[in-house]
């Protein structure tokens, strides 16, 4: 059995981060293991730019944005076992991978998971129809089309207005295909306005909110879909449907953190968020079992997922130090306007950086932090949207160490 | 004349208005955070411009594909006229992040640029 | 023309347990279907249950092969090396009504030779499984579950490898006789055959007439079907069903599969659409709201998929009466076996009907043993189900078995090229998922579908335009993005 002192699940933008900041923090028996043949995750096939404004302060491509991570990896000499898939974590940190040269297994002293997210699926939102070839969520096409230069089709409608949606709605345009139309089934989109503006209108395609797929039609290949209106309960309206032709129906209807190994450990999931409950260290409920990125939270930039990443580094840089960290039993509570909060415990002893979005596009709205009754910080915004992730900075010498710590909407 | 767009500089995607001075043509633009915004909005009323990213071919590597980009954005009436340009270009592995594939697309003052690496197989 | 000893017409269950069956003699058989694959209807639209035979009314060939059937599967799953569990079932009650129902049919099953059947309280129940609705049941030791595809799979399989020739994409469009033999017209070319067996499932009254015999009435009702995440699966380690109705049917039940997850139907409702499986927003939500009476962890979000499978019956057309199985052999129509109406419980029936179908042929032709018929089948053995020590000597051995492709269902490279190159030549993404259970979990395909179709590309040599989702029409793709040279 092989020994380390941190094992990284997953050699994407957050496990990258984390491995180098690791390194840079004197920490130097790590292990990387991906599954894929390279290194750099979902970025592989992300060929758009937009990346690395907030952490390189320059715009870049998914595959550029990994490089820089990669190439600090490369020159550190970070170990990494590429074409290796982790099937198990024990509690105990023993981790088990299996690849081409036999079934790997690794005692650590700590474990990062970094395992990214999946998409939400037909299946899991139960479009109703039959089941033709065609019918392909996005990050499937986009992997098709940018990876493996394979067309899917080419009259395509959207369901959903994830980011991803609407950038395989822009790429595929570029493509030849010609998209029809995006639709939403909320009043409001779940992508960025900036990919509403850049990949829908400079392209004429329609979005048409508060709409969703009732039918899929098809044997074969997928013929037609029917889309219907959907009421203030997201339920379809009677007589709105309307057929529209298509081969290809492209699924942006959201995102799912990895967990199952997580839950192997026994590491304890928060249901709204759908990642770990972590604390203010981006520990899990099993001491020594961090988690970060898309993982933990869904993000909406990936420069975040990679300083959530690197944030943690630096709590399981001390963990290994300090061999355990201090204990944080302070709950974060939320409201009915907010989805989820990272971390969900704190000591209140400690800054942190709060992350969370809010359930429902707001405008003029103050987001407040207190303490029993107490407010702690309150931060105002011209607009907040589902789209986006809130972060804000709290620091120690406004807390206590005694009450949760609540987080409301007013608006 | 007024009108209203969504700022792409950044993920902020600030809401910007932007009014024309009939007479003297000068432009005021406010809801913009940062100075990039007033940019954008002036840019999108006078000549607005794009950066894309596609594929172009590459023979002999370990990917059938690498990514390429521009390296300067051009004029958004532009972009079909360079994807064309850039769906006849073919490269042999090992190709290199950063290797330009074409100079100067169409004249437009933009190099389209590769984005991934590919080594020879 | 090629000349065939036996055309068998579809490849569902009981067309693969007649070919089964078949190959232990000295026949050269055929066997024709429509799709791309076996079990592309209804014989893999179901539940996967091995039935007991307690609600078929005492005598009918339901009745009599579907208690056949079911005491020998532990032998026949042994055979065919796949997975079965007898785990029993239990079906439960709410009302005196309910009670009043499940004791009728008690007393048919105990009629038909069912053994075991008893009545438990509402502790023994939750003793039993505490997942489950009810208030009281009925214990069924003998029910089993099985995975119907795996099934159908097999006995083609294990045909095959006895002799017999499978034709996809062959449907028999057309039956003539001619010098004492049929010609049997398909678009993979003509064929003609001494003896011919209707195995058309819903198909059946065309070839029945095709044959010289009437055209059964028949109507199909319909019975969707919701597939939980193996998180739900944790909870359930038995089929609960309701209790059944005054004619025996019964409502949406649920069900724990051979692979660890749970199926929460079928409903039923007439239908007049042939093949059509599309699901329905109103019969999903009422899936819900029933199966939760049943499965009390019943929650969206274990939903992964969704299907639909068509109960297709023989009826009176003056009474409107659901009738029995047909198995008949007219000298009218020589040298034919005619099956119409093989419905549920068609997958526990199918070898106990297929023998009897033989038996048929047997008493008027003269048949030799095959003396090379080997009744046992290899599977191809799964990863996921390994031990640590196993997984480590089966990597040694073949380190394809190292390389996960489906993370969901931890399907490795191994299975998936032994899956491309199945026996009978089916080579459809389907057909792989059906084989190794790749883009069956809870993503769906979202890590290992590019990967098995660059497979099935990389295996066969075949461009992606050629690479079929499940039926004829069903391309993935429309080309390459760039052309390659």
């Amino acid at each position: 059995m092989k020994k380390a002192d941190v094992v990284i699940i997953g050699g994407g933008p957050a496990g990258l981060a984390a491995a180098v900041r690791l390194w840079e923090k004197g920490i130097r028996d790590i292990l990387i293991l991906e599954r894929e043949n390279k290194l750099g995750g979902i970025l592989r096939q992300c060929i758009h730019d937009g990346f690395g404004l907030t952490r390189f302060g320059e715009t870049l491509s998914g595959p550029e944005y990994a490089q820089r991570f990669i190439d600090e990896v490369e020159e550190k000499k970070i170990p990494y076992i590429t074409e290796t898939t982790v099937i198990d974590i024990s509690k105990d940190k023993l981790v088990t991978a299996a690849s081409k040269d036999g079934l790997l297994e690794i005692q650590a002293k700590a474990v990062i998971l970094t395992m990214g997210c999946r998409e939400r699926t037909r299946g899991a939102i139960s479009i109703p129809g039959q089941r033709p070839a065609g019918v392909y969520t996005a990050g499937v096409a986009q992997s098709y089309i940018n990876l493996q230069n394979k067309m899917v089709g080419h009259e395509v409608v959207i369901l959903g207005s994830g980011d991803i949606g609407m950038i395989m709605a822009r790429r595929m345009t570029l493509e030849g295909a010609h998209v029809q139309a995006v639709f939403e089934v909320q009043p409001y989109a779940s992508g960025l306005p900036r990919n509403i503006e850049q990949c829908l209108n400079d392209y004429g395609i329609p979005l048409y909110l508060s709409h969703t797929v009732t039918e899929i039609r098809g044997t074969d290949r997928l013929e037609s879909v029917v889309v219907s209106q959907v009421d203030d309960h997201m339920q379809p309206i009677p007589g709105t449907e309307k057929e529209y032709f298509c081969d290809t129906l492209i699924l942006s209807v959201g995102l799912i953190p990895e967990n199952e190994l997580s839950l192997a450990a026994g590491v304890l999931l928060d249901g709204r968020s759908r990642g770990a409950v972590v604390d203010e260290n981006h520990q899990t409920t099993i001491p020594g079992i961090f988690a970060a990125g898309n993982v933990l939270q869904v993000h909406d930039l990936v420069d975040f997922v990679s300083m959530e990443a690197e944030e943690l580094a630096d709590s399981a840089a001390r963990y290994l130090k300090e061999e355990g960290l201090p204990e944080c039993a302070l709950a974060v509570e939320t409201d009915g306007n907010v989805t989820h909060t990272i971390p969900q415990k704190i000591s209140g002893e400690a800054d942190f950086k709060l992350s969370m979005r809010v359930r429902r596009p707001m405008k003029n709205c103050t987001i407040r932090l207190s303490q029993g009754g107490r407010t702690v910080l309150e931060k105002k915004m011209r607009k907040a949207i589902p789209a986006e992730m809130i972060q804000i900075p709290v620091k120690a010498d406004k807390l206590d160490k005694n009450s949760n710590l609540e987080v409301s909407v007013v608006w | 004349m007024v009108r209203e767009f969504t700022c792409i500089m950044c993920p902020m995607g600030c809401d910007l208005t932007a009014e024309v001075n009939e007479a003297s043509g000068e432009i005021t633009v406010t809801g913009n955070t940062c100075p990039r915004g007033k940019e954008y909005a002036v840019q999108e009323l006078t000549d607005p411009k794009r950066n894309i990213a596609t594929s172009v071919l590459v023979e002999g590597g370990d990917l059938p594909l690498t990514s390429v980009r521009l390296d300067a954005p051009i004029p958004r009436a532009k972009i079909f006229d360079v994807m064309a340009e850039i769906k006849k270009q073919k490269l042999a592995a090992p190709v290199k992040a950063g290797q330009v594939v074409i100079e100067n697309v169409l004249g437009l003052g933009s190099n389209v640029i590769v984005t991934k690496n590919v080594e020879k197989i | 023309m090629e000349r065939l000893d036996a055309a068998v017409i579809g490849a569902g269950v009981v067309g693969c347990a007649v070919a089964r069956e078949l190959s232990r003699y000295q026949l050269k058989i055929g066997v024709f279907e429509k799709e791309l694959d076996v079990a592309c209807g209804n014989s893999s639209r179901n539940t996967g249950m091995l039935h007991a035979g307690f609600t078929y009314k005492p005598g009918s060939l339901k009745a009599e092969c579907a208690v056949e059937g079911n005491q020998e599967f532990d032998q026949v799953a042994e055979e065919l090396d796949i997975p079965f569990k007898r785990t029993g079932k239990v079906v439960v009650g709410f009302t005196e009504e309910d009670r009043k129902n499940i004791l009728k049919f008690k007393a048919v099953g105990e009629q038909n030779g069912v053994k075991g059947l008893r009545m438990i309280d509402k502790e023994e129940l939750n003793q039993i499984d505490s997942s489950a609705g009810g208030e009281f049941a009925m214990y069924v030791p003998s029910s089993g579950i099985l995975d119907p595809m795996q099934y159908t799979i097999a006995l083609a399989e294990n045909a095959c490898e006895n002799g017999a020739k499978f034709f996809f994409g062959a449907q028999v469009e057309d039956i003539a006789r001619e010098d004492g033999m049929y010609i049997l017209k398909t678009p993979k070319g003509s064929f003609q055959a001494k003896w011919v067996i209707n195995c058309a499932g819903m198909y059946a009254p065309e070839i029945s007439q095709m044959l010289g015999y009437p055209y059964y009435p028949t109507k199909g009702f319909k019975g969707e079907y919701f597939v939980l995440d193996k998180k739900a699966g944790k909870f359930l380690n038995i089929p609960v069903y309701p209790a059944p109705n005054a004619k025996g049917g019964f409502a949406v039940h649920a069900t724990p599969t051979v692979d660890g997850n749970v199926l929460v139907g079928p409903d039923s409702y007439e239908v007049e659409g042939r093949e059509d499986y599309s699901v329905t927003k109103e019969h999903l939500d009422g899936l819900i709201r029933d199966g939760s009476r049943m499965f009390k962890e019943m929650k969206r979000d274990y939903f992964i998929r969704n299907f639909a499978g068509i109960r297709w019956k023989r009826y009176d057309p003056e009474t409107g009466e659901i009738l029995d199985f047909l198995l008949e052999a007219d000298e009218k129509n020589p040298n034919t076996v005619n099956l119409v109406g093989i419905e549920s419980p068609g997958i526990t029936c199918a070898l106990p009907l297929a023998r009897r179908a033989v038996k048929i042929i047997a008493e008027r032709d003269s048949l030799e043993k095959n003396p090379s018929f080997n009744p046992r089948r290899k599977g191809i053995r799964k990863f996921i189900e390994m031990s640590t020590e196993e997984k480590k000597e089966a990597i040694e051995k073949d380190p394809d078995y190292g390389e996960i492709v489906c993370r969901c269902e931890n399907v490795t490279r191994a299975e998936i090229l032994k899956a491309i190159h199945n026996p009978l030549g089916v080579h459809t993404v389907t057909g792989i998922k059906n084989r190794t259970r790749a883009t069956m979990g809870r993503c769906q395909g979202g890590y290992c579908e590019t990967r098995i179709t660059k497979m099935i590309e990389e295996e066969l040599g075949i461009r992606p335009e050629e690479v079929r989702y499940s039926k004829e029409g069903g391309y993935m793709f429309t080309g390459r993005v760039r052309e390659e040279s």
